[in-house]
């Protein structure tokens, strides 16, 4: 039982509870407090170190800009002025509130407040579909389309949005980039006629993807009506993200061992069992590597793009509260910038499971 | 006619200035039912001579018979161990074989070849380990699979290039004896690599060395007299079995000198693990 649990833990990237695990069963004492202390306690310590330079820095930087108020009202306006923007900046007041980074409670508060207004968002667009819901049968028997909410959409419904878009582009990535470098990684002579346009395509900025991308999805939907920037945004997710998948499947299936070469040979397989058989086998993992990479390209474009292509989710919900500049704006973006990271963190890891679990390890 | 009949082989790689010239002027003839063993210094062109047979390579000149016929590439009649297992790693035990198997006899349905598949991993004795991965296989076990591939395809001739070079001295003579009961009972045609004289002795009916390389040729012939089924203990006060021994080793020893003496040639350590002493006299091993 508990062995397999930490084989578990271990398999799904969360190893570092393998010593409480040990701990908790009286194994070893000794060096599991150690392990306990090196792969829990330190990291946790580590963050704490981080908040407290973080509000160590907002509270230095609140102070300067503070100081650069008073003074600013000092000269302009006189003594009194100054002392009023004094007395205005320490109440709190919403009037002259200090914009800077913000301190992590701060950010904690901004945090559940995202929370409650996705709260109310979500309540709001129940009542609306049981609204509707009746309206919507009979327009469905009329062949109409169904009225759907079209309120502000929440922090959370911007982050499914974003994932959405993420792994649209992802598969668009796979289905494009994992065939292709199949057929790079066979042929040797296709392989260097197109080497030089994959070297210069690889370094172009994802906002020049995106730019190309409407170049094309613009005129070519010029009949369709709809909203095209969800397209456009996953195709310059996805051909941002391609190229590690890209160049890893050619070079997987260019190079693989030639002792299993030479038993398709003995075997007398024919060409489709060849590479099917022994040749996608042998690189699953340099192409699952490929794809884990382009996961988290993709993840990391996907927040510039949509800032750029205005279209839903995290990178629009970054830029709107930055251009918005309310009084908790700051504390939002950098709660968004955590929910990035973390998401991020996340997918690497469920790839990395996923990986283990379809490819092979050659040793023990 | 002969089985497998090498005319006049010769095989380099490269080109220009990096052409080596691995084997020269090759001939070898075998016949159906023997058992030939061939000895040879670690780069000498082993490998390259069974890959010939096998017809993984191509001679750049002279011919390669297989029952009178010119081999144009690898068939199911001839079956290879490899020197490195080759097996494949995303694949248990009963894929590996199977694979082999499902090629081999397409005509076969899925029932017998399965039965196929696991009558033949149980002649090495691996049906326990049937469904594992190789990674899970010790050395020996692995080698065993390798075996039952090629054997499980019942191929007319059964190439083997170094196949118990990589293991212990105990797994070696038990798989020795394993292969041995095997070949006993139909009595295929045989090629064995190896590099150890003992092993060639023990096992075939001819022992030939292949000379260092570059150029590498055939030496001369050694006849394996001694009645099967042979113990390797019993061996070992054997007279002509001494006699054997003595002469092949001693004409190795002679090669190798002549190798070292010889400039351009780079010296290569034997790569092989070191072993326990299973007979009482020195034990010499080339690879
Ligand atoms: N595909 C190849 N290309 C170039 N050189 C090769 C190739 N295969 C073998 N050789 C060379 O031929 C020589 C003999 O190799 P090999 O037949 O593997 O020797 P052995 O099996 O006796 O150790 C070595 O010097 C090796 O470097
Ligand atoms: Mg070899």
């Amino acid at each position: 039982m508990k062995d397999k649990s930490i084989n578990i833990l271990n398999f799904i990237g969360l190893g570092f509870f393998e010593p409480a695990i040990r701990l908790a069963s009286g194994e070893e004492t000794k060096k599991n407090l150690v392990a306990l202390f090196k792969k829990i306690v330190l990291p946790i310590l580590s963050v704490g170190l981080f908040l407290l330079l973080w509000s160590a820095g907002s509270s230095h930087l609140y102070n300067i800009e503070k100081e650069f108020r008073i003074e600013k009202a000092f000269n302009e306006r006189g003594e009194a002025a100054a002392r009023l923007e004094r007395s205005c900046i320490d109440s709190g007041s919403k009037d002259c509130q200090i914009t800077t980074l913000p301190s992590p409670s701060q950010v904690w508060v901004a945090y559940k407040s995202l929370l409650a207004d996705h709260a109310s968002i979500s309540a709001k667009k129940d009542a609306f579909a049981e609204k509707v819901a009746a309206t919507n049968v009979k327009r469905a028997e009329q062949g109409l389309d169904a009225i759907t909410y079209t309120g502000r959409p929440s922090f959370v419904d911007q982050i499914f949005t974003s994932l959405k878009t993420v792994f649209a582009g992802f598969l668009l990535a796979l289905f494009i980039a994992v065939p292709i470098g199949i057929m790079l990684g066979l042929s040797e002579s296709l392989r260097s006629s197109v080497n030089w346009l994959i070297q210069i395509l690889k370094p172009v900025s994802p906002v020049v993807w995106l730019l190309l991308v409407s170049m094309i999805v613009n005129t070519l939907g010029k009949n369709s009506d709809g909203d095209s920037s969800f397209t456009i945004s996953f195709i310059s997710v996805g051909l941002c993200a391609m190229w590690a998948t890209l160049v890893n499947t050619s070079m997987g299936v260019s190079s693989v061992d030639k002792d299993y070469i030479n038993v398709a040979k003995v075997l007398q397989l024919n060409i489709g069992q060849k590479v099917f058989k022994i040749i996608l086998p042998s690189s699953f993992p340099l192409i699952f590597t490929g794809l884990r990479i382009t996961l988290s390209v993709a993840w990391m474009v996907l927040i510039a793009i949509e800032l750029l292509a205005q279209s839903p989710g995290l990178g629009s919900f970054v830029w709107e509260e930055f251009q918005n500049g309310a009084n908790d704006s700051n504390s939002k973006i950098i709660v968004a910038m955590f929910v990035i990271g973390i998401i991020g963190f996340l997918l690497d890891r469920i790839m990395l499971t996923i990986q283990k679990f379809v490819t092979f390890t050659e040793e023990t | 006619m002969a089985y497998i009949e090498l005319r006049n082989v010769s095989k380099s790689f490269g080109t220009g200035k990096d052409k080596t010239e691995v084997l020269s002027n090759i001939n070898l003839t075998i016949e159906e039912g023997e058992f030939v063993a061939i000895v040879g210094f670690t780069g000498s062109g082993k490998t390259t001579l069974i890959n010939l047979i096998s017809g993984l390579l191509m001679p750049d000149e002279g011919q390669v018979l297989f029952k009178g016929e010119p081999v144009t590439g690898p068939s199911h009649e001839r079956g290879v161990i490899f020197q490195n297992y080759s097996l494949l790693p995303w694949l248990n035990v009963r894929n590996n074989v199977g694979m082999a198997v499902k090629e081999a006899f397409k005509k076969m349905s899925k029932k017998d070849r399965n039965k196929r598949v696991e009558d033949y991993v149980e002649m090495v004795n691996l049906s326990p380990a049937i469904g594992k991965l190789p990674k899970e296989l010790s050395g020996g076990m692995r080698q065993r699979v390798s075996v039952t591939r090629a054997l499980s395809m019942s191929p007319d001739v059964i190439l083997m290039d170094e196949p118990l070079s990589a293991l212990d001295a105990l797994t070696r003579g038990n798989l020795q004896q394993e292969i041995l009961k095997i070949w006993n009972k139909d009595k295929k045609t045989a090629l064995l690599i190896t590099n150890d004289v003992d092993e060639g002795i023990l096992m075939a009916d001819r022992i030939i060395p292949l000379k260092p390389g570059p150029k590498a040729t055939l030496g001369p012939e050694y006849k394996i007299n001694l009645e099967r089924p042979r113990d390797k203990t019993a061996l070992n006060s054997n007279d002509e079995y001494k006699r054997l021994r003595n002469s092949i080793i001693e004409y190795l020893i002679q090669i190798g000198e002549q190798r070292s003496s010889k400039k351009e040639t780079t010296y290569t350590l034997p790569e092989i693990k070191p072993q326990i002493k299973s007979t009482p006299f020195r034990r010499l091993s080339f690879s």
